[in-house]
C-alpha cells in the first residue's frame, strides 16, 4: 500500500545515478551474469528512560553502496560506506574478486529465477516522521510513562522508543530500478515491582511495534494507556499462586501467539532453511519440500499467509532486495502446508518464481531470504471476542503478552513464557498465576488448535529484530493473529524447573 | 577497496572538537571506527554467500553544563568529508536542545595519548580468506566422496577505533579477530556434528583439518543410538558450552540491576551479592583486555550510554576485572555512575569473557573419565532467560549429545531442551579442565572472544526431548 509521501529529498540528492552506473558498468565489464547495486541509508534512534531520568539517547545513520554479482556461477558481494562513484566501482571490483576466491567452492552454479523488470517508488504510510520529533520531546513522553508506573506502585520503571527510517535504491543489470522509504517505531514501557521479601517481577506493555510514525507512539490506546496499569498487574502476579504443572487448555492472546507463529511457522517455512542453507547457524526445518501440499501442519482451522502488502506491516514493502514486487500467498491452508518463502535463488531450485523474500537489513549486508509478514487468519465465523473464547474453556489458562521464547533447530520443540497468565475455571477468569511456561512440539501443538477467534480478535503484532544469517542480520516482521484455543498443552512450573 | 582516504582520522577529530567548541559545548567525545570484514559462507559442500565490506563511522557526544548537571547529545554517522563531520556535530548539538542533565553526567576522564593515533586502519581484502577457501575446497571434495555434507561460516574482521576527547584522550586500537564454524551432517542428515574456533587471523591460525576431524569423530560416535530419558543428568560441557552459559552469567551481572533487586546478583534490601561466595569451587570469571589472543581495547570507547557503558567514561582505563574470583563475587560490570549507585568497585567490561578453575587440567575427553556415567553435550542453542532473579535459562542441545558409560563415549542420544541456571550450576561443578580459547556456539555471534574450560556439572536439568536431529 503506497503512502502519500515522497522519498526524502536528501536521499534522492545522493549521487544515485553515478553510483549505479559506475558499479553496474564495472560488473558488466567483468563478465557478471547478474549484478545488482543497492544504495541504502538506515537511521535508528533509541531513546531510553529509567525511572524518571533519561538514560541514553542515541541516533545512528548507516549508509553505503553494495554490489552483488554472480560470476562464473559464484556469488560475490562487496560494500562500502563511501558514496562516491570511484568507491562504487571499487566495490564492484572487490565483489568480482570475491566471486573468484569462492569459485573453487562452487560445485553447482548459482541460478536465479526470472523476475519482471520493475521501476517505481514506494513509501510506507505514516503520519508523523519520528525523526521530525526532537529527542527531548520523545524523552518527555517516556518520562511521563515512567512517572505513571512509579505513581501506581512500581519500584522501578523502564521505557524506550526505537524509531527507524530505511531508504533504499535497488538497480540491476536487467533494468529494474526501484526506490523506497519505510518508517517504523517500537514504543515500550516496563514496570518493575520488588516485594518486601525481595522477590521481583516485571510487567511490560503489550503495544506492538508498527510500520507507522510517531502517531503510533502517542496513540491514546497505546503505552500511554498501559503505563498506569502495569505495576498493579506485576504486583498481582507476584502475589499469585505458583502454577501446578500439567496439561491445560490454553486461550492464547495475539500478543503472545504472534511469537509462537513466528518461531514455529514463519521460520519453519523458509525454503532456504528447509534446504539446509541455515543448517550451521539457525538450523533447518521439519517442513521439508517433499511434504509440500500433503503435510498436515495443524488442524483444519489453521490458515497462514505470507504477505508483503499488509498495511503497516513491519515487513511490508514495494519490492524486495532483488527487485521482486510485494505479494501475498498461502503458506498453510486448511491445516496443510502449501507454500514456502522464496528468493530468486531458492525459487530457481524449485523451478518457480520468487515471492519476494530477499532482504538486507543494513547497507553493508548481502540480502538473505527473509520472512514477509506471516499471519494466522481469523475464522470469519469464529467467536467475536477474547471473552467469548474464554467462555468456551472449562479448565485452562489465558496467556497474554510475549516474554521468553526458544525453539530447537528443526522447529519442533518450543517453550514460551508470557507477561501474564490468568487461570480459567468454568469459562471465567479466576485470578493470575506465576511461574508458567508452555512447551510443545510444533505439529502436535497446531493439531490441537480447537478454536480460532473472529476478525474482532485479530491484531498485528511483531518485532524489529528477527535474527538470521551469518553475518547476523536483524529484520523487522509483523505477524497478525486472532486469539485462539489450543487444547491439552504441557505447562511447566519454571520455579520447579530451575530448582 | 580504499577506505575513506579523506579526511584522515586526525582531521575528523580536530574538525569535530573545534566545531563542538564553536557551538558552545563544554566537552565532546569523538569515537571513529573503521571496520573491514571479509567472509565466506557455505552449505551442503557449496559456497552460498560471501563478501567484503568496509565502513567508517564517527560518533560524537557533545556535553553542555546545564542546571543540575551535564546534558549530552550523541549521534553516530558515516562520515566521508569535512562537511559530514561539521553536520554531525551540528546535529548532535541540536540533540541538546531542551535536554535535561544526564543522570550519569560527570567530568570527562583524561585518558592516554598514543603516538600512532593518526595512523590509518589496516585494510581487509577477500584474499584474507583465500587459503581458507582453498582448504575448504579440499574438505568439500573429501566430504562428497564420503557422503557427508559440510556447512559453515568463516569471517575475518579488523576493527580500528580512535577515541578522542576534549579532555585530551587520543587512543587508537586495532582489534583483528575472526571465527570459523564447521558443521557436518551425514546419513541423510540424521547425524550432525559441529566444531568452531576463533583466532586473531583465521587464515593463519585455524586448522580446518583439525576441525573437520573433530566433526568426523562426532559423526562416528553417532553410529550407535542409546535411549536416555529426560531428567537431571551428570554432564560434561565442552568449553564452547561453558562459555555460552557463563557468558550469559556475566552479561546478566550488571551492577545497577543487581542493586535494584532485579537480578540473580541481588540481595534483598537494595544490595548486591558482591562479597558472597557463590561456589565452593575455585572458579573464576574475568575479563582481560591484554589477553594474548582475545585482546580488546584497554580504554572505554562509549558512543552512547546504557546499563554497562557511559559516554562520560570514554577514555577510562579498562584494567581487566575478576568478577568471580575463585568462587567469590568481587565485582559487577559497571560504569562510574552505576558503580556508585550499586556501591561496588568500578568495573568497565572489556568485552571478552575468560573462565577458569584453579587446578583444572586437560580437555573435554580428559574430563569424561571422571564423569563415569553421564552425557557429553556438544552445543547449547537458542538460550533465553526465563527468570531474571534466578537466572533460569532455557535452550536446546544440538549437534551431538553423547552417552558416556564408565568414562567412555558409547553412543549418542536425542537432543534435549534444558531448563537450568548458571547461577545455581556454579555450586554443582564437580570437575574442570584447563581453560582454552573457544567459540561459544550461540553467544559467539556477537561475543566471539571467550576462553573457558570443559566442566563436569552434576544434575544438569534436561527438561524434555527435542525431536530435532
Amino acid at each position: 500500500m503506497p503512502g502519500s509521501r515522497g522519498v526524502d529529498a536528501d536521499f534522492l540528492a545522493l549521487p544515485l545515478d553515478a553510483l549505479v552506473d559506475a558499479a553496474l558498468q564495472e560488473a558488466r565489464d567483468a563478465g557478471a551474469t547478474y549484478a545488482a547495486v543497492r544504495v541504502q541509508r538506515s537511521r535508528d534512534r533509541v531513546v531510553r528512560v529509567r525511572d524518571r531520568a533519561v538514560e541514553g539517547v542515541h541516533d545512528t545513520v548507516r549508509v553505503g553502496v553494495s554490489v552483488r554479482v554472480v560470476l562464473d556461477g559464484a556469488w560475490g558481494f562487496a560494500a562500502t560506506g563511501d558514496l562516491t562513484p570511484e568507491a562504487a566501482r571499487a566495490a564492484a571490483t572487490v565483489a568480482v574478486r570475491g566471486a573468484r576466491v569462492a569459485r573453487p567452492l562452487v560445485h553447482r552454479p548459482v541460478e536465479l529465477a526470472d523476475a519482471p523488470v520493475e521501476q517505481g517508488t514506494w513509501v510506507s504510510p505514516y503520519d508523523v516522521d519520528p525523526f521530525d520529533v526532537p529527542a527531548a520531546e520523545q524523552a518527555a513522553v517516556l518520562v511521563g510513562w515512567c512517572g505513571d508506573v512509579l505513581a501506581t506502585g512500581g519500584t522501578h520503571a523502564d521505557a524506550l522508543v526505537h524509531s527507524v527510517k530505511e531508504q533504499k535504491l535497488y538497480a540491476d543489470l536487467a533494468g529494474t530500478r526501484t526506490v523506497q522509504q519505510r518508517v517504523r517505531v517500537q514504543p515500550e514501557v516496563t514496570a518493575v515491582v520488588v516485594a518486601d521479601d525481595g522477590r521481583a517481577d516485571t510487567m511490560r506493555s503489550l503495544t506492538a511495534p508498527s510500520a507507522r510514525g510517531w502517531e503510533h507512539v502517542v496513540a491514546p490506546g497505546g503505552c500511554t494507556a498501559e503505563a498506569p496499569t502495569l505495576a498493579p498487574l506485576a504486583a498481582e502476579k507476584l502475589a499469585a499462586p505458583s502454577v501446578e504443572p500439567g496439561r491445560y487448555d490454553l486461550v492464547i492472546d495475539p500478543t503472545q501467539l504472534w511469537l509462537t507463529v513466528h518461531e514455529s511457522v514463519a521460520h519453519a517455512t523458509e525454503l532456504d532453511r528447509a534446504f539446509g542453507y541455515e543448517a550451521a547457524y539457525a538450523g533447518t526445518s521439519f517442513a521439508t519440500p517433499d511434504g509440500l501440499g500433503t503435510r498436515r501442519y495443524g488442524s483444519d482451522l489453521m490458515t497462514v499467509t505470507g504477505d508483503r502488502t499488509e498495511p503497516h506491516g513491519l515487513s511490508s514493502l514495494g519490492w524486495d532486495d532483488e527487485g521482486v514486487p510485494a505479494q501475498r500467498w498461502d503458506i498453510v491452508r486448511d491445516g496443510r502446508h502449501v507454500g514456502y518463502q522464496l528468493d530468486r535463488a531458492m525459487a530457481a531450485e524449485r523451478g518457480e518464481r520468487s515471492n519476494g523474500c530477499a532482504y538486507a537489513d543494513e547497507p553493508l549486508h548481502a540480502p538473505l531470504q527473509r520472512m514477509p509478514n506471516v499471519s494466522l487468519a481469523a475464522d470469519p465465523a469464529g467467536p467475536a471476542s477474547l471473552e467469548a473464547l474464554v467462555a468456551g474453556v472449562e479448565d485452562g489458562i489465558l496467556v497474554v503478552g510475549d516474554r521468553s521464547w526458544s525453539i530447537d533447530m528443526q522447529r519442533f520443540n518450543f517453550q514460551f513464557t508470557a507477561q501474564r497468565f490468568h487461570r480459567i475455571r468454568s469459562g471465567r477468569l479466576d485470578g493470575m498465576l506465576r511461574d508458567v511456561a508452555y512447551q510443545a512440539s510444533t505439529p502436535d501443538f497446531w493439531s490441537r488448535l480447537a478454536a480460532v477467534g473472529g476478525p474482532g480478535t485479530w491484531s498485528l503484532q511483531g518485532a524489529l529484530n528477527c535474527g538470521k544469517g551469518q553475518p547476523g542480520q536483524a529484520a523487522p516482521v509483523s505477524h497478525g493473529c486472532p486469539a485462539v484455543v489450543v487444547t491439552d498443552v504441557s505447562v511447566l512450573n519454571t520455579e520447579e524447573e530451575g530448582r | 577497496m580504499s577506505v575513506h582516504p579523506d579526511p584522515g582520522v586526525e582531521q575528523v577529530v580536530d574538525v569535530a572538537l573545534a566545531a563542538a567548541r564553536r557551538l558552545g559545548c563544554d566537552d565532546a567525545v569523538v569515537v571513529v571506527t573503521d571496520e573491514g570484514s571479509t567472509n565466506l559462507r557455505w552449505a551442503a559442500n557449496e559456497q552460498t554467500t560471501g563478501g567484503t565490506t568496509s565502513e567508517r563511522s564517527a560518533s560524537v557526544a557533545v556535553v553542555r553544563d546545564v542546571a543540575g548537571g551535564r546534558a549530552v547529545g550523541s549521534l553516530t554517522r558515516a562520515v566521508a568529508s569535512r562537511d559530514d563531520v561539521e553536520r554531525l556535530v551540528a546535529d548532535a548539538v541540536r540533540e541538546l536542545d531542551g535536554a535535561e542533565a544526564a543522570e550519569d553526567g560527570a567530568a570527562l576522564v583524561v585518558g592516554p595519548v598514543h603516538d600512532d593515533f593518526a595512523e590509518a586502519a589496516p585494510p581487509v581484502t577477500p584474499e584474507a580468506l583465500a587459503g581458507t577457501a582453498r582448504t575448504l575446497g579440499e574438505l568439500f571434495a573429501r566430504a562428497r566422496g564420503e557422503d557427508r555434507e559440510l556447512f559453515g561460516f568463516a569471517e575475518h574482521t579488523v576493527t580500528t577505533t580512535w577515541t578522542a576527547t576534549s579532555a585530551g584522550t587520543r587512543h587508537r586500537v586495532v582489534e583483528p579477530y575472526g571465527t570459523v564454524e564447521l558443521n557436518g551432517k551425514s546419513h541423510a542428515r540424521s547425524r550432525s556434528a559441529w566444531a568452531g574456533a576463533g583466532a586473531r587471523d583465521v587464515g593463519a591460525h585455524v586448522d580446518l583439518h583439525a576441525l573437520d576431524a573433530e566433526v568426523r569423530q562426532g559423526l562416528t560416535w553417532q553410529a550407535r543410538r542409546v535411549d536416555v530419558a529426560p531428567g537431571r543428568h551428570d554432564v560434561v560441557l565442552p568449553p564452547s558450552a561453558t562459555a555460552d552459559l557463563l557468558g550469559y552469567w556475566l552479561l546478566s551481572a550488571e551492577a545497577r540491576a543487581a542493586a535494584e533487586g532485579r537480578s540473580a546478583f541481588s540481595r534483598p534490601g537494595g544490595r548486591t551479592r558482591v562479597g558472597e561466595r557463590l561456589t565452593p569451587q575455585p572458579l573464576t570469571v574475568r575479563d582481560d583486555p591484554a589477553h594474548p589472543v582475545l585482546a580488546t581495547s584497554d580504554v572505554v570507547s562509549a558512543t552512547s550510554t546504557d546499563e554497562v557503558a557511559s559516554v562520560f567514561d570514554s577514555g577510562l582505563a579498562v584494567p581487566g576485572t575478576r568478577y568471580l574470583d575463585e568462587g567469590v563475587l568481587r565485582a559487577l560490570p559497571s560504569t562510574r555512575h552505576t558503580a556508585a549507585l550499586a556501591d561496588v568497585p568500578v568495573a568497565p567490561w572489556a568485552g571478552n569473557v575468560l573462565v577458569d578453575v584453579t587446578g583444572g587440567a586437560g580437555g573435554t575427553t580428559d574430563l569424561l573419565a571422571g564423569l563415569g556415567d553421564g552425557l557429553l553435550l556438544t552445543c547449547l542453542w537458542y538460550v533465553r532467560t526465563v527468570d531474571e532473579q534466578t537466572l533460569l535459562l532455557t535452550g536446546l542441545t544440538r549437534d551431538g549429545v553423547y552417552v558416556v558409560r564408565g568414562g567412555e563415549v558409547v553412543g549418542a542420544t536425542t537432543n534435549f531442551r534444558f531448563n537450568d541456571s548458571p547461577a545455581a550450576m556454579l555450586s554443582r561443578v564437580a570437575g574442570a579442565g584447563a581453560s582454552q580459547v573457544c567459540l561459544a556456539r550461540e553467544l559467539g555471534d556477537w561475543l566471539p572472544r571467550t576462553a573457558a574450560p570443559a566442566l563436569h556439572v552434576r544434575d544438569f536439568h534436561l527438561s524434555s526431548v527435542s525431536e530435532a536431529s
